[in-house]
């Protein structure tokens, strides 16, 4: 556990310093006639699983999104708030995070494939996350413009919030947010229309 | 260290299904993206309302799939006829369709090519700035104008005819249309609907913008709301939410001073239901309309399954502009791709074109064209995946190398076309939004395709000769 947890916190200074994906080109053996599909297996399992967000949303962190430093360095002990991920595949990802932090850019931040298509401006609902149930009644209420969003989101859940509205507080430590698993079925009270 | 050849795939369309399907591939794959306008990012540059501009924000994650390095954008080219697909599927392991609805369904109703009967898809398009709609002009002069079709489309139209113009003045609407609109006859919007208010196809943000649009009040038929109450506690929470904001504006008395501001208000608008088109009725010189004839309807069934059901009364309405907003439609794009032309769409398995290998669909032209951004993410999300799947398994082949865009490169410059970079359209990215800047719009956008060409490839030489002249000074 904290092997890994040690590779991810390297891995959070490696996503800032350099592209997640090697490219290739760069590299002499490329040219060397090799059998493509063992190659793309290899790169698909093991170590590079997590690394499925390619290295793109650190430059879009702003505004609500308070910390620049990887949050595994957080200074004062009370200021950590501990959050699990848990995404679409169920895989469990524990981030220590900060007070303050916005749950969106803190998924980013640690290469969690959580979606912000309208870069937490309440116009779309990509962000959508299920909150543990101890946690959701520790949230303020939504306001009606994450409400009218939140409507609009596949799967929607009693627990369902959108995560670029969630700052995280002291009271939000150990708070559990689960990625919905994405379906072809895009209507939100399940019903899938006749083309008419 | 670990080495691979990665597998080439080429996606046709740069809207929100292309670049999202692009995004999930990058990881493996080189992805080449082409598009036949100059400028990417379709229906999120010219379907989008201008006046929801978060909703664009989009294109930054676009962007940064784009300069991606394993990512190439082609624009400028017209697949089907500068190059056809049967040409891409020899060039690359894998083709994905992601080229959209640009068709519109007809009413197929007598009148329907009057003078003053336009597609929502066209209006969108004039307002929007897509090259081919830059000639629409469409006449403004008359009081009501009738929108057929209840979605979001529906309500952006009428909200774009009835936004105060400081409002629209700020947006990146196309300066043309912005001034017809500041000339513009009309104050009446009426949107209009087969179905009753439990099958609204509209969203809730969209309906509250109508609500609390300045200088406007609502203007409903409380008769067509008389079932609507019962029926509010089994609905699913959406759709009980926005019923509810209905019946709120149709029937709630409102306080003081909503009283007072919808008193003051200069424009109206309302939904007519359980009201389909029958015929456009043309003025005595029948060059253009003078009305539509609409045949009034009953609901058999409940829900979203209802369905409308002729009584064989009709009605007309006096009108001078009608807008039909009933649903955009995929085309056909090149012979030897399996189509379905009473779907619309591209027959198809999660993605995977049937009877097509190595051939995969995403967005609206797999599903059919309803859905919002985030719709079209998991769909596309969906394609990619099918894609991975298929190379996993072996049913995709790319052991053998593929020359990818060198060939097509060579093909296209063969036959005379120019295809414009992603660093092309920053320059007319740049240039827009310099256009913008004097009149405090966020861009002001190039209208014609041959401006988009002249400003992205030859803006170098352009640059150059002003530094020379500076030199000369």
């Amino acid at each position: 556990m904290a092997a890994s947890a040690a590779v991810r916190s390297s891995m959070g200074l490696t996503l800032r310093l350099s592209r997640v994906i090697p490219d290739c080109s760069t590299c002499p053996l490329f040219r060397l006639k090799c059998n493509a599909k063992n190659a793309a297996n290899l790169q698909r399992k093991g170590s590079f699983d997590s690394f499925r967000t390619i290295n793109r949303h650190l430059q879009t962190s702003i505004g609500l999104y308070h910390s620049e430093e990887g949050s595994s360095n957080a200074e004062d002990p009370e200021d950590v708030v501990n959050v699990v991920y848990i995404d679409r595949s169920g895989q469990r990802i524990p981030v220590k995070a900060k007070v303050g932090d916005n749950v969106l850019y803190l998924a980013h931040k640690h290469g969690i494939d959580l979606e912000g298509a309208c870069e937490a401006s309440l116009a779309c609902s990509t962000c959508h996350v299920y909150v543990s149930a101890a946690h959701f009644d520790k949230l303020p209420e939504p306001e009606e413009r994450e409400d009218d969003m939140l409507d609009m989101a596949p799967m929607l859940q009693e627990n369902s919030r959108l995560g670029c509205q969630i700052i995280l507080t002291p009271e939000l430590d150990g708070i559990e947010l689960t990625l919905p698993k994405v379906t072809r079925n895009f209507y939100v009270d399940g019903h899938v229309p006749k083309p008419h | 260290v670990i080495c691979f050849c990665s597998p080439k795939v080429c996606i046709v369309g740069s809207g929100p299904a292309g670049f999202y399907t692009a995004q999930h591939l990058i990881k493996v794959w080189t992805v080449d993206i082409y598009e036949r306008l100059p400028v990417p990012f379709g229906l999120v540059r010219f379907g989008v309302a201008p006046d929801h501009p978060e909703v664009k924000n989009v294109i930054n994650t676009f962007t940064q799939t784009a300069k991606h390095s394993r990512c190439s954008f082609y624009g400028n080219v017209n697949v089907g006829k500068n190059v056809s697909i049967t040409e891409l599927q020899q060039a690359y392991h894998a083709v994905v369709l992601s080229y959209g609805a640009e068709g519109n369904r007809s009413m197929g109703v007598p009148g329907e090519d009057l003078a003053g009967v336009y597609s929502a898809k066209d209006f969108v398009g004039w307002y929007n700035g897509l090259p081919s709609c830059r000639e629409l002009s469409p006449d403004l002069s008359c009081e009501t104008a009738v929108i057929l079709g209840q979605g979001n489309v529906a309500l952006d139209v009428a909200r774009i005819l009835l936004s105060p113009i400081d409002i629209l003045k700020k947006t990146d609407i196309t300066q043309p249309a912005l001034e017809a609109l500041a000339e513009s006859q009309v104050r009446r919007v009426l949107i209009v609907g087969r179905r009753g208010p439990i099958q609204i196809a509209c969203t809730i943000k969209e309906l509250r913008e109508m609500v609390n649009l300045p200088d406007t009040r609502p203007d409903m038929v409380a008769a067509d709301f008389d079932a609507v109450k019962e029926a509010l506690k089994d609905l699913p929470r959406p759709r009980k939410r926005l019923t509810e904001l209905m019946l709120k504006t149709a029937l709630e008395v409102p306080g003081e001073k909503e009283q007072e501001r919808r008193s003051k208000a200069s424009r109206t608008w309302g939904f007519r239901f359980f009201r389909s088109p029958v015929e456009v009725l043309a003025e005595p010189s029948h060059s253009r309309i003078a009305g539509i004839r609409l045949a009034i309807n009953k609901l058999e069934g409940s829900g979203e399954g209802a369905h409308a059901v002729l009584t064989g009364e009709v009605e007309d309405v006096s009108c001078g502009l009608v807008v039909s907003s009933i649903g955009y439609k995929s085309l056909p794009i090149d012979p030897s791709v399996p189509f379905d032309s009473r779907k619309a769409i591209i027959p198809n398995t999660m993605g995977r074109v049937k009877q097509a290998a190595g051939l995969y669909c995403s967005g609206w032209l797999k599903t059919g064209p309803t859905g919002v951004i985030a719709t079209t993410m998991n769909n596309s999300f969906d394609t990619a995946r099918s894609l991975v799947e298929d190379m996993d398994s072996g049913t995709l082949d790319v052991s053998a190398a593929k020359p990818g865009s060198q060939s097509i490169s060579a093909l296209l410059e063969k036959r005379g076309v120019k295809p414009v970079t992603f660093s092309d359209w920053e320059k007319i990215d740049n240039v827009e939004m310099k256009k913008g800047e004097s009149s405090g719009k966020p861009r002001e956008k190039l209208l014609t395709v041959e401006e988009m060409l002249v400003f992205a490839l030859l803006y170098n030489v352009i640059e150059h000769l002003k530094s020379v002249f500076e030199e000369i000074k």
